[in-house]
Parts: C-alpha cells; structure tokens; sequence
C-alpha cells in the first residue's frame, strides 16, 4: 500500500432543502487498498460512492472538501469505474455488449474501433463471461443478472481506472453467484493494483477480502479501521450490533427439532 | 399424521420470445401443520412460481397441490373463498405489496371486509389486535403506508397476512430487502407467531443461512426440480447435490481473524 489516494475533511452532503444525507465525514483513502464502506438504508453510503465519483445529482449542497492526491481532479469513467447494484440499468439497452465495452476503451484509451472491439472481448473473457464471442454481439436484456454484472464490471475498468467504487454489486444477485463476483473483483483489483471501495450493507461478505473497513450510521461515520480491528473489537456500538445481527450457517437457529 | 399441504408433480412451462423455459418440473413436497419448509435455491430456480402456485396466482401445466385434504387446484367460486383465507403470503417488497396511498389501517381493513371478518364497528379493535400481534403501536393505523419504516412496513404485511387466520404463509424473500439489524426481529416474530398459533411457512429464500435459522426442513431448488430436499442439519452440513453445496459454500462467513479463510 502505497501513498494517499484521496482524503475526506468535514464532507457533508445534502439534497435540496432535505436533511443531511452525509454529515462531516472525515475519511483518507490509500493507493492500493481495499475499503468496505458498510450501512444500512439511509446511512448515506451511496452518497458516498457518489460524492467520490464526482456523480452527485445538481441539487446536492456539499459542505467540506474532497482533496485528491497531487491536486488533480479524476475523470469519470477514466479514473473512476464505478459498478451500481443494477447492472441492467447501466447497461445501454439498444447497444450491443461488445460496442459498449469498446467504447470506454476507444474514448479513454485512445484505441481505434478495431483495437477497442479486441481488447474488450479480451476484458469479458478477464471477467469470466462464458463464451465472449457470443456475449460481444450480444444485448443486455439478453444476459442473466450476474452475467451483466460481468459486463457492467468489464466497462468499468476498461479505461484501467486507479480507483473503483462498487455500490452493492451483489444485493440483485443470489448468493451463489455473489460469491463469484467479489471473488472476480477481488482478483481483479489485486492484479491491476487498483483501489477498491466497495460498498455494501453485509459486513460478513466484505470481511473476507476488505483491508479496512468505515461504518455509516445515519449519515455519519462511527468508526474506521483495519477490518480485523472492526470485526474482532468494534469501537462503535452499532458496529457491535452489526456484527451481532449476522446470520451464518454457525449462528444458533430460531427452531428446534419438531417431535 | 395427514399433510397439511401436499404438491405432486407439478409442472409449469412458460413461452418467452419463442424459449420454452421449464419453471417447475414434477415437483412433489409436503408440509406439516405447524411447520416451516424452507425452500432454497439460486436466481431462477422457481422458487417463486412454485409459490404462485400454491397461492393458486398461477396454474400449473400438470400435477395438483392438496391442502388440508382437498384438491386446491379444483376449487372454484366460493370453496376456493374459503381455502383462500387459510392460505396468506407475504412478499419481498411490502410497499409493491400495498397500494401506496393507503393507511396501515387501510391495508389491514381490506382482509377484514373483503371476507366479512370484522364489521364496520368491529373494525378499529380487530385492527388494533392485529397490530399488537406484529408488536406495533395501535396509533400507527392513521399512518400511510409509505411513511413508515420498510421493518414496520413488513410486520403490517405480516398482519395482514394474519388477519383471515390462516393455517399456512408462503413467506418469499419476505426478510431480503430489510436492513440486517430488522431482519433478526421480523425472523423472531415469525417464529414466535408459529409457536403461538402453529402457523405453517413456506419460507423461500436465496440465502442458505436465514432459511437454516428458521425452518425445520429444507428443500433445494434448481431448475425447477428440487434436487434435495430433508431436515435442516442433513441439507446443510452434509449436502448431498451440486447445487447445495454450492450454497453452503457461497454463504458469508463473517471472518475476525487475519488470514482467516473460512473453510
């Protein structure tokens, strides 16, 4: 881990005239890393996402500053990926896979169409779709929900941004192939040595590949740290209740045997 | 002991943009009265039409579906009223569930009248009861429905479901879209519910662990087959298909240690 990516003084965000939707956030992302940014509704983790890609809405108020390293500001879709929880929504609906994935390289890799068409049959066979070939001439509406996630992952990291901001990319999915998709991310980032910032409300998913974690309560942070401190000793209270309130297959059941 | 819910062979085909895609194929399971079987399985499975089916919200290509002793998939007119009462749901989303407009004493009202439970003056006390039962506030009832919170909005569709007495809730994905801290007093509730009034559930889930943690037997889904079905500890810690163990191994496990893998 290396260096500082980006730091958080004093965020806050707001809607309109409405309530605070992120409240003096304090918070400093390495180079390199992994963060889980976990919260329930309403805690204001996808304001978060959000505000880091630079995709707040026009009636958003934000108070304190986002300072990036070196000063520069990032370019969406350049710098930043970002993977949103439907992947059906952000995909083009009258565009063929293959041309949308070509596009994002075309335009921030400065490929010509035929460059860009190879390389993103190459990102979909990187993000395990089967058959690529078949996917590339392919329409969204055409594909499951996990495999447009592929999809929806392949263009987000085909201008090879430094950071990527997953906004629960699994709550669509079933679990079986929620496993399969943090795996690829996973592997994905430690391959491109890209930073993660992976949003989700499951703090048991992100525990097996997060380096840190920061916890959203009702649009403030309770607490930030290396993910073994935040799960082993939880400073905040409500991240204790987080941690209690996980079903796994080794939590007590709620019904006995049946005579 | 007689079945309370008895399915045989059911089998449901749909036709999309010229696909035949096999929902349900020859699905055949039992339900106790008093019981929960969890019904678990991935993304298209046919989880979902198989409890449309048993809500009689779909017909099924072939098979039959017996509950209490009866063939509920020949009833017509006012025996199928009848059976329809003793069988209830509860869905994912409970404000699609609810039209959203209405007040909390609205959507509790509609069961009531609908079939002649409670009269006009019976109403508010039947309601309030209901809301006790589901461990809300009787002042809620002059609340809209979208001004609540999603874990109130889901036990006013738990009372609803409540409110004809029914013998058996098909839960699908009833505790999916709630937040964590929520889902463990809704998934108590249902329970306590059960204990006190012997309640059977189907409970459908795609998550392995919050189908363990409250029903007595599992089956498994895929494909529209169920590929295994038996009390909760054989499925889980000696799953015998593919699809099962696949499953057990996609649930989270939540690690505390460094390097801690899980397995």
């Amino acid at each position: 881990m290396s260096g500082r990516l980006v730091t958080l003084r004093g965020l806050g965000v707001a809607y309109g005239a409405g309530p605070a939707a992120l409240s003096d956030i304090d918070l400093a992302i390495s180079a390199g890393e992994r963060l889980a940014v976990i919260g329930e509704s309403g805690s204001g983790k996808s304001t978060l996402a959000l505000a880091l890609a630079g995709l707040l809405p026009d009636n958003a108020r934000i108070a304190g500053d986002i300072a990036w390293e070196g000063g520069m500001k990032p370019v969406p879709g350049r710098d930043i990926g970002f993977v949103f929880q439907d992947a059906g929504a952000s995909l083009n609906p009258v565009l063929r896979i293959g041309e949308q994935v070509a596009e994002v390289a075309q335009r921030h890799l400065g490929l010509d169409w035929h460059e860009a068409y190879a390389y993103a049959r190459d990102l979909l066979a990187q993000v395990q779709v089967p058959a690529p070939d078949t996917v590339l001439r392919a329409y969204a509406h055409q594909l499951s929900g996990g495999q447009r996630q592929r999809v929806a992952i392949a263009a987000a990291i085909a201008a090879r941004p430094r950071l990527l901001i997953a906004d629960e990319p699994t709550s669509a999915l079933d679990t079986i192939v929620q496993s399969e998709i943090v795996s690829l991310l996973d592997r994905l980032v430690r391959e491109a040595g890209m930073t993660l910032v992976f949003i989700s409300h499951d703090i048991a998913l992100v525990s097996g590949f997060a380096d840190r974690i920061a916890v959203l309560h009702q649009a403030r942070l309770v607490e930030a740290g290396p993910a073994a401190d935040v799960l082993r000793s939880p400073k905040a209270t409500y991240t204790a209740r987080l941690i209690a309130s996980h079903i796994g297959l080794d939590t007590p059941r709620l019904v006995g045997a049946r005579a | 002991m007689t079945a309370l819910l008895r399915t045989t062979g059911l089998s449901k085909t749909f036709s999309s943009a010229g696909r035949r895609v096999t929902a349900l194929d020859d699905v055949s399971l039992t339900l106790e009265a008093g019981e929960t079987l969890g019904l678990v399985g991935p993304s298209g499975s046919g989880k979902s039409t198989l409890a449309r089916v048993l809500l009689r919200l779909t017909e099924p290509d072939a098979g039959c579906v017996d509950f209490a002793g009866a063939d509920f998939t020949a009833l017509r007119g006012e025996a199928l009223r009848q059976v329809r009462r003793r069988i209830q749901m509860v869905f994912q989303d409970p404000l699609a569930a609810f039209n959203p407009r209405a007040t909390v004493a609205d959507a509790l009202g509609d069961p009531l009248r609908l079939h002649g439970l409670a009269g006009r003056h019976e109403r508010p006390a039947a309601i309030a009861g209901l809301l006790g039962r589901v461990g809300l506030a009787e002042d809620l009832a002059a609340r809209p429905i979208h001004e609540i919170s999603g874990g109130q909005r889901q036990r006013v569709a738990i009372a609803r479901a409540l409110a004809t007495g029914p013998e058996l809730i098909v839960l699908d994905e009833a505790v999916s879209a709630l937040d964590v801290t929520v889902r463990g007093q809704i998934l108590d509730l249902l329970v306590s519910l059960q204990r006190q009034n012997g309640i059977a559930y189907v409970f459908i889930s795609h998550d392995l662990a919050v189908v363990r943690a409250v029903s007595h037997r599992i089956a498994v889904m895929d494909q529209g087959r169920i590929v295994e079905q038996g009390p909760v500890q054989s499925v889980v810690e000696n799953p015998q298909s593919a699809t099962a163990r696949a499953l057990v191994a996609a649930v989270p496990r939540l690690m505390r240690q460094v390097g801690e893998d899980g397995d």
